[in-house]
């Protein structure tokens, strides 16, 4: 059953808030200059540019920052781990339990990702579940990635799985596990951009080529 | 609506709403006490059964997943791994309050049956989830290295 409880806004705020200071966050640690930095790279300019004019410039891939916003937050990118390790929360710790990506991605003995996650969310518990619940493989890790390494990840159809761009919107728009990010249950806060803005960026994106950014 | 699977090897059917999870189907209609509520959150591992061989959580399980499968307690197991498992864990005396036990003896029946010689790490990723707070993990451990040892001969 479908967690169908109507939310209150302020958990959605709070992501939306956290989403943008960490969005600041970036910004401020790219364009800082460090002491090592400052020793051989003189006067280097702090960009000011605001995001909105950077977004303009599609050719430079700024069609993929929405999407990138997306796969970044903690109900995407918990399952795309670049270690063995799924995450959990906001925080993004490490699943309780030792719970590990296994051989399969399915976990390891005893701890198969299905002795806990149904095909639905499991609204007594609080456990989340969704068909097919599963790791992304190592080929898919994003966490850490910048914009540049994260489009050029998910594009790769050697990584992939073979997708065509075509495919990746196709997985994105209408998988189940995929669409589990925008209603999580529980507490857990839902992917912040609706689901169909998303997939509105997603293809404004694919439709100019896919272009990613240079960094 | 009925739903019927098997128990320990026997065909069973129960006429309980089909969301009941598993555990409650196995206690309360089976009256198969051996699987232990211990928290009803899959943080613990107390209720652990085997399902179509594999260890889950009769918690989080529902009797609706469980059609036509095939559901093995503590009450059931048998063959050599989980003989060698029983006899080690007497053998060392590993329980203390024994709550957790039947949780623990399935996971390790679970392990060996995959991997019969496991390493320690194996151990750690496997056992994780049975939690004992009478704390009794280091004879756990040596359990299930006795019980290896034995699957091995």
């Amino acid at each position: 059953m479908v967690h169908k409880r109507i939310r209150s806004f302020a958990p959605v705020l709070v992501a939306i808030i956290a989403v943008m200071a960490a969005a600041s966050a970036v910004s401020v640690s790219k364009n800082q200059i460090t002491p090592a930095n400052a020793q051989t790279a003189p006067a280097t300019p702090l960009k000011t540019e605001a995001p909105e004019n950077a977004a303009a410039k599609s050719d430079d891939g700024a069609l993929f920052k929405p999407v990138a916003a997306v796969l970044r937050h903690p109900r995407c990118m918990n399952c795309h781990p670049r270690d063995d390790h799924p995450r959990q929360g906001d925080d993004r710790h490490k699943h309780l339990q030792n719970i590990v990506r296994g051989p399969d991605g399915l976990g390891f003995v005893n701890a198969r990702c299905n002795a806990c996650h149904r095909d639905e969310n499991n609204e007594y518990s609080g456990v989340p579940g969704a068909p097919t619940w599963h790791l992304a493989p190592l080929s898919q890790g994003w966490q850490g990635l910048n914009d540049a390494d994260l489009c050029t990840t998910l594009i790769d159809e050697k990584r992939n799985g073979g997708k065509n761009i075509e495919a990746l919107v196709e997985h994105m728009a209408h998988d189940k596990l995929v669409l589990w990010g925008w209603a999580p249950g529980g507490d857990r806060a839902p992917v912040s951009t609706p689901h169909p803005q998303f997939v509105t960026e997603l293809k404004a994106w694919a439709s100019a080529g896919a272009p990613c950014p240079k960094s | 609506m009925p739903t019927s699977f098997k128990v320990n090897g026997q065909p069973r059917t129960l006429e309980v709403d089909p969301e009941t999870p598993l555990l409650w189907a196995i206690r309360d209609e089976l009256k198969l006490t051996g699987t232990k509520f211990g928290c009803g959150v899959a943080l613990c591992g107390a209720c652990t059964v085997h399902l179509d061989g594999e260890a889950v959580r009769s918690c989080q399980i529902q009797v609706r997943d469980v059609a036509s499968r095939n559901v093995e307690t503590i009450e059931g197991i048998k063959g050599n791994v989980a003989a060698a498992v029983q006899a080690a864990w007497i053998r060392l005396d590993v329980a203390q309050c024994g709550y957790c036990q039947s949780g623990q003896v399935m996971s390790a029946v679970g392990l060996l049956s995959q991997i019969p010689k496991p390493t320690d790490d194996d151990i750690n990723k496997a056992m994780d989830g049975n939690v004992c707070r009478c704390a009794t993990y280091q004879r756990i451990r040596a359990a299930i290295h006795e019980a290896a040892k034995t699957i091995s001969g």
